[in-house]
């Protein structure tokens, strides 16, 4: 009778295999066309292109770009830069050789879920030890591109300092300063409540500059979460919410 | 020898008398019995609840993230929408707001969206296939009768399905759809909507019936073999021509031109000699002055691109227009092409001769240097008017002798429910539509070298948004119930007529301005103007027109109207454009108190914080997003100062001015301060 238990678990072992083959595909894997280096560096560093907002699989406005610089922090050329990152990011070029200034830039797409995207730049030392740099950017979800897309339209005129050729900041033409909205620093205290509260009642409501006016009823109760969700999401030091505890982490 | 004799030794074991085959087959039939139970058990849908169970256990929500659980098979059933969809069961947090640190999949909650996924389900966005509980049905299906899940990169484009109209929340599919009609794409690919309009283009591909009055046989043959080696900003498309292609086609569409008559007399204007400095810069004041910039761009020293897109770019027009033709245009631009959005400027001849001098210095050496055609033969023209039915371009162009061009190409009307089966994919290309869709965009001729698509110069960013805007014109679009669909808002036929209609036509008002649905969004919104300005303000600004914003780049042009074409649109804007939301009378200003004004100069700077936006003492006030209003006393309405105060948003929708729901008290106030606000700028002082 030993043998039909025998079919039985190779049929179970089938099977079980068979449910365990459509797990998640893993991670991406350097290209097989990376160039070889002719440098080597000691330290990697981030120069640009952190911090970005995007859509989902979209990619970041700017690229991009790391520094490899040797023991006495001068760039090294010739030092071969690996990007990667979790969650399907993509990048453009996937790696690349270190020129003369000692920088590689790559524009990155992000994944296909909103979130925080680390991207990692990746070098080795001449003892192949690998050194690396990182760069968090955040895919925005529908209701933070809607709060983006309100914020460009109603808040970056005052809340952005930097004018374009197209637009004049009016930043500095008021007596209090109003917070950039990536200013996490300052923002990250404010409540949700309270956020939103300063949002639809305007600044004096709440004891604060009359320089920020009211935003309900302008905008729905739901614009407005949509603008605190935008202003959380590229929150710098990021955002943490008070969330819900868990044992396990 | 052996395996037969091992097989008879089996043979006797399991079936050799009654009670071993008995005792055999009822083992086999437990087996069989025993498989529907196991496969049962090991479903992948029961492995991702039985993991989800345990990822919530240690949770300080546990119990209620229990409660809420629900084991098996899990469907959304919506038939009015032909949904039936199973993916909650494996992803079982879907609806858990508290998940949202979860970066696992399938337990992510779903982000916040407008729309519940009880109501539409879950296919209705992310499409695949929401009846299957495997992971590979239901999001990779391959079958070619089937489409798999939109990546999330083009989501957006399901919105479109009911949201005909741009909503705020979505970005790229909002700019797809304004390239379809700004590139032109509709003019070839018919689009249709469900409720049966057809997309038009926004674009103003130019009549070529007169071309040769314009241009040369050579710059034609340069244009068209790269039009963005002319102008980096070119919406033409590449047709990647052969030389003897282009030359062919340019003989033709020479030899194809009429003379067009002109209304102006032919007399040249004084135009200065390219090596006088001071006046070529004089024609750049002139060209400044006159706003050119908010329309035309030009690619400036520091090789920037400055300025609109309405117009062509002019960076080498020098090396395009004839003089005879250019002093004609700017004289009268409609007289050669009668759908321009350029306006008629009433310039003086001087200072045509001017910008004549100006636009000739923007000239290009490189561009026709190697262009050497010979005279034209006969069988170029008609070779080239073979060439010119072949690639479509009277669906675009208006050309002599050549029909318009209708459904050139395939319709898009069902695009984004293209099945896998039906597409013929290049090598290379990812087996999805929206790999398919985007390889045809970025690079028509891969699919073959006869394709009549030719070649755009677009970043990722605007081929992932075409892509988006395509993906949202399904088969399923075309069955939803028509009460969840949101059309677009039809076309305006707004038309004004009488003389004040023939000169807001003459000047291209609704290039720039909106008037009760038609026109530009460069300027502001007119449609209730003659309820908002007093008649003295207007004829002055008609004439002289000063800015009123002080950080504004583009601001309306001079076009030297005389007294009466002033009075003539003064009189039609103040009696036809009024809000029926209020009579301009209502407000006597003259019986404002004085007490109100100095009451109403307190909310304005403490509570209401107007400062912040409006410039009203220009020594201590320094806002630069609203109108300055030193001399707004001056330039409105007092009862649309009342009404803008209380509700600017029911006055002109999507303005930034807010909706303060401002109490009557306090607008009364207001008003009667900012109707003392009569301070005139100084002449030149407001630039």
């Amino acid at each position: 009778m030993r043998r039909p238990f025998a079919i039985a678990a190779f049929v179970s072992i089938g099977l079980v295999a068979g449910g365990c083959r459509r797990g998640p595909p893993s991670g991406p894997s350097p290209g097989p066309s990376a160039p070889s280096p002719t440098g080597f560096g000691a330290a990697i560093v981030d120069i640009s292109g952190e911090k970005q907002a995007a859509g989902a699989g979209a990619p970041l406005d700017q690229p991009v770009i790391a520094q490899v610089n040797d023991k006495q922090g001068k760039a090294v050329a010739g030092a071969l830069v690996q990007f990667s990152g979790s969650g399907g990011v993509r990048f453009d070029p996937p790696a690349g050789l270190t020129g003369t200034d000692g920088q590689v830039s790559t524009v990155a797409r992000l994944g296909g879920e909103a979130g925080v995207y680390s991207l990692v730049a990746t070098t080795r030392d001449k003892s192949g030890k690998p050194l690396q740099a990182m760069f968090a950017e955040v895919a925005l979800d529908y209701q933070q591109t809607l709060g983006r897309e309100l914020g460009e339209k109603y808040c970056s005129r005052c809340h952005n300092a930097e004018s374009s050729a197209e637009r004049v900041s009016n930043h500095d033409n008021l007596s209090v300063p109003p917070h950039a909205f990536s200013d996490g620093a300052t923002l990250n205290r404010i409540s949700h409540a309270n956020l939103i509260a300063i949002i639809s009642h305007g600044g004096a409501a709440l004891g604060k500059s009359p320089e920020m006016p009211p935003y309900s009823p302008t905008l729905a109760a739901s614009d407005i979460e949509a603008l605190a969700a935008y202003v959380r999401a590229v929150a710098d030091p990021p955002y943490r919410p008070q969330g819900v505890f868990n044992a396990n982490q | 020898m052996r395996l037969g004799e091992k097989l008879r030794t089996a043979r006797d074991l399991l079936f050799g008398d009654s009670t071993r085959t008995f005792g055999s087959l009822s083992v086999v039939l437990v087996l069989l019995l025993a498989i529907v139970p196991a496969k049962d058990h090991f479903r992948e849908w029961l492995r991702y609840q039985k993991e989800y169970q345990s990822l919530i256990r240690n949770r300080s929500d546990a119990v209620s993230l229990a409660r809420r659980f629900q084991g098996g098979v899990q469907q959304t059933w919506l038939p009015e929408l032909g949904i039936a969809d199973r993916c909650s069961t494996c992803h079982v947090g879907l609806k858990e707001a508290s998940l949202a640190g979860a970066t696992k999949q399938p337990f992510r909650p779903h982000p916040p969206i407008p729309h519940s996924p009880t109501e539409f389900g879950c296919v209705m966005c992310h499409r695949g296939q929401g009846a299957a509980t495997t992971v590979e049905e239901a999001h990779r299906s391959a079958n070619a009768s089937e489409q798999p899940i939109l990546p999330a990169h083009y989501i957006e484009s399901s919105c479109g399905q009911c949201h005909e109209r741009a909503i705020t929340g979505t970005p790229q599919l909002n700019s797809g759809r304004a390239m379809l009609a700004r590139y032109g794409c509709v003019r070839c690919h018919k689009v249709t909507s469900p409720e049966g309009f057809t997309m038009t283009a926004t674009d103003d591909p130019p009549s070529l019936e007169h071309i040769a009055a314009k241009t040369t046989r050579e710059w034609i043959f340069a244009w068209i073999r790269n039009p963005q080696a002319y102008a980096v900003t070119a919406t033409m498309p590449n047709f990647q021509l052969s030389d003897e292609d282009a030359r062919d086609i340019s003989a033709f569409l020479v030899s194809q031109s009429t003379p067009y008559v002109s209304g102006a007399d032919r007399k040249m204007p004084a135009v200065p000699a390219q090596d006088d400095t001071a006046a070529l810069q004089s024609g750049s004041s002139v060209y400044g002055e006159a706003f050119c910039a908010s329309c035309h761009a030009m690619q400036n020293a520091a090789g920037l691109m400055v300025g609109g897109n309405v117009g062509p770019e002019l960076t080498r027009v020098g090396s395009k227009v004839n003089s005879e033709w250019l002093a004609d245009w700017l004289r009268n631009p409609s007289a050669y092409d009668a759908d321009t959005a350029m306006p008629h400027y009433r310039f003086e001849e001087k200072d045509i001769g001017l910008v004549m001098g100006f636009l000739g210095s923007k000239t290009d050496p490189d561009f026709l240097s190697g262009v050497h055609l010979g005279a034209a033969t006969p069988a170029q023209v008609a070779h080239g008017r073979v060439l010119i039915n072949e690639r479509g371009c009277a669906a675009c162009h208006e050309i002599n002798g050549i029909a318009h061009a209708d459904n050139f190409a395939p319709e898009l009307t069902a695009v984004g429910s293209l099945t896998l089966g039906k597409i013929v994919f290049a090598p290379g290309i990812a087996h999805t539509l929206p790999d398919y869709i985007s390889a045809k965009i970025r690079k028509p001729r891969s699919f073959g070298n006869a394709l009549k698509m030719p070649q755009f110069t677009l970043s990722d960013m605007q081929v992932d948004a075409l892509v988006t805007a395509l993906l949202a014109q399904t088969n399923r679009a075309k069955t939803l119930p028509a009460a969840l669909r949101i059309p677009a808002a039809l076309p305006s036929t707004y038309k004004p007529a009488g003389l004040a209609g023939r000169l807001m036509n003459d000047l291209r008002c609704f290039s720039c301005h909106m008037v009760d649905g038609r026109g530009g969004d460069m300027a502001p919104e007119l449609t209730w103007e003659g309820s908002s300005v007093q008649r003295s303000w207007l004829v002055n600004f008609l004439k002289n027109p000063n800015t009123l914003r002080p950080a504004l780049i583009r601001r309306m042009p001079k076009f030297n109207l005389t007294d009466v074409e002033a009075g003539v649109l003064a009189d039609y804007i103040m009696t036809a454009w009024q809000t029926p939301a209020f009579d301009s009378d209502q407000i006597d200003a003259s019986k404002l108190s004085a007490a109100d004004a100095s009451h109403g100069r307190e909310l304005y700077y403490a509570k209401y914080g107007c400062n912040s936006c409006h410039i009203l003492d220009p020594k201590n006030d320094k806002g630069y997003i609203g109108p300055t209003l030193t001399a707004v006393g001056l330039r409105l309405n007092a009862a649309w100062i009342f009404h803008w105060l209380k509700n600017a948003q029911a006055l002109r929708p999507g303005s930034l001015e807010l909706n303060w729901n401002m109490n009557d008290d306090d607008a009364r106030a207001i008003t009667a301060f900012l109707m003392q606000q009569k301070t005139e700028p100084k002449e030149g002082a407001a630039k």
